[in-house]
C-alpha cells in the first residue's frame, strides 16, 4: 500500500464511522422527540395551564378533545368556562395537533385512563400515585419534572417522596 | 368633535383605573354594593357553602401566602393585591374565576356585593 492509498482507506474509515454515527445520532434524537413535544400556543397555555399542566395536545385525539371543549362547564368536577373567541383558538389548536387515535386512543376523557399511559407508567409502583406530594396522576409535573416545556424524557423523570 | 374627545378620552382614562384592585372595587360599588365589608368577605372566603370547596381549599386561610390547587396539587401564587401586585388588575380576568370559582363553592354566581366584600377582605391583608 502507497502512503497515499492508507491515507485514502483511512478517510474513508473516518467517513464510514461518522456516517453511521450520524444515522444513530439521528434516530436516537427521533425516538427522544417521540416524547417532547413542541406545539405552542399562548392562550392554550394560559387557560389550560392555570389549573393543572397545559397537556400536550398530542397525547389525545382529536375527538376526545373536541368532547373536552364542549363540556368545559362541567370539567372533571370544576367550572373551567371560557368565553367564546378563547374556546374558538384554543379548540383550534388542539385539532391541529391532537394525536391520531391509534396511538393514544381514549376510552374516557383522561390522558391517564388511555391504555399509553398505562403501559408507560406500568412500573410505577401503584401506592406512589397516592402520595401526598403527587395527589393525582394527572399531575405529571410532580415527576416528569420538565413537562412545562413539553420535555417527558425519561432522564427528566424523578418520582417524589 | 369636542364632545367626541372628552369620550375617548373617558374610555382611555376608565380601563386604566379599572386595572387596579381599588379601581374594581370602585366598579362594584358604583353596580350596587354601597357598604362593603371586609369581614363578611372573610366569612364567605374561608366557609364552605354545600360544596366540599371553600375558596381557601385552593387559596389557603391565609390568602398572602401560595395555595395549591385542591384535586392537581398545582401550585397558586398569592390571592392578596399585597403579596402580588397582578390580583386585581385585569377585570375581565377577575370576573372570568369569579365566575368559575363562585360556582365550584356556592353553586352559583356571586352577587356584585359579595365579590365587593371578598375583595375588600383581600385588600385589607397585609
Ligand atoms: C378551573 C380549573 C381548570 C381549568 C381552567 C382547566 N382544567 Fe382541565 N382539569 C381540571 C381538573 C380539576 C381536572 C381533574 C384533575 C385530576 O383528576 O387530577 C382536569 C383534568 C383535565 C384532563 C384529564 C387529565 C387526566 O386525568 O388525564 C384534561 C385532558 C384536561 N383537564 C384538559 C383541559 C383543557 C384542554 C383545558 C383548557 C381548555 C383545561 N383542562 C382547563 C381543572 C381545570
Ligand atoms: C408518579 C410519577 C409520574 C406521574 C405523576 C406521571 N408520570 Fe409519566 N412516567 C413516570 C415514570 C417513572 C416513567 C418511566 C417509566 C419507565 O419507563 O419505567 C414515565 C414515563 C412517561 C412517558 C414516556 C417517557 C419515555 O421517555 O419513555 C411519557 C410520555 C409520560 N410518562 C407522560 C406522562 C404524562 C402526560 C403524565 C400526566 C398526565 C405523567 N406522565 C404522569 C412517572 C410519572
Ligand atoms: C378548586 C380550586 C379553587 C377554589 C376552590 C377557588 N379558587 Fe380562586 N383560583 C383558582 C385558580 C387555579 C386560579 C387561577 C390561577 C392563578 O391565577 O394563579 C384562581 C384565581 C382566582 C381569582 C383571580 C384573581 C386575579 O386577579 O388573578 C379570584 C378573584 C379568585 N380565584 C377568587 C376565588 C374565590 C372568591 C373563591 C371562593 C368562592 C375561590 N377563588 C375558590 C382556584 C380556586
Amino acid at each position: 500500500m502507497t502512503n497515499s492509498h492508507r491515507r485514502l482507506a483511512f478517510d474513508l474509515t473516518v467517513w464510514a464511522v461518522s456516517l453511521c454515527a450520524g444515522i444513530v445520532l439521528i434516530a436516537h434524537e427521533a425516538m427522544a422527540d417521540g416524547h417532547r413535544y413542541r406545539a405552542d400556543n399562548a392562550r392554550w397555555k394560559a387557560e389550560c395551564g392555570s389549573c393543572h399542566l397545559a397537556y400536550p395536545p398530542q397525547l389525545l385525539p382529536a375527538p376526545a378533545w373536541r368532547s373536552i371543549m364542549a363540556g368545559l362547564d362541567k370539567h372533571f368536577g370544576t367550572d373551567a368556562s371560557l368565553d367564546p373567541a378563547a374556546a374558538a383558538e384554543i379548540g383550534t389548536f388542539l385539532q391541529n395537533n391532537a394525536g391520531s387515535s391509534r396511538r393514544v386512543g381514549a376510552q374516557s376523557l383522561r390522558i391517564t385512563e388511555t391504555a399509553w399511559f398505562r403501559h408507560e407508567h406500568d412500573e410505577v409502583p401503584g401506592a406512589a400515585w397516592q402520595r401526598p406530594s403527587i395527589k393525582s396522576a394527572a399531575n405529571c409535573a410532580a415527576c416528569h419534572r420538565t413537562a412545562e416545556e413539553g420535555d417527558f424524557r425519561e432522564r427528566n423523570i424523578r418520582i417524589p417522596r | 368633535m369636542r364632545s367626541i374627545g372628552l369620550a375617548l378620552g373617558l374610555l382611555a382614562v376608565v380601563p386604566a383605573f379599572a386595572g387596579t384592585p381599588n379601581g374594581i372595587l370602585e366598579g362594584y360599588r358604583a353596580a350596587g354594593a354601597a357598604t362593603v365589608s371586609a369581614p363578611r368577605g372573610e366569612q364567605l372566603f374561608t366557609s364552605r357553602h354545600g360544596s366540599d370547596w371553600s375558596c381557601s381549599s385552593c387559596h389557603t386561610g391565609n390568602p398572602l401566602a401560595r395555595g395549591r390547587h385542591a384535586t392537581t396539587g398545582k401550585d397558586i401564587a398569592p390571592l392578596a393585591p399585597a403579596a402580588n401586585a397582578e390580583r386585581f388588575t385585569d377585570p375581565a380576568r377577575v370576573e372570568k374565576w369569579f365566575r368559575r370559582n363562585c360556582n365550584d363553592v356556592l353553586g352559583r354566581a356571586c352577587s356584585v356585593q359579595e365579590k365587593a366584600d371578598v375583595l375588600a377582605y383581600l385588600m385589607s391583608l397585609r
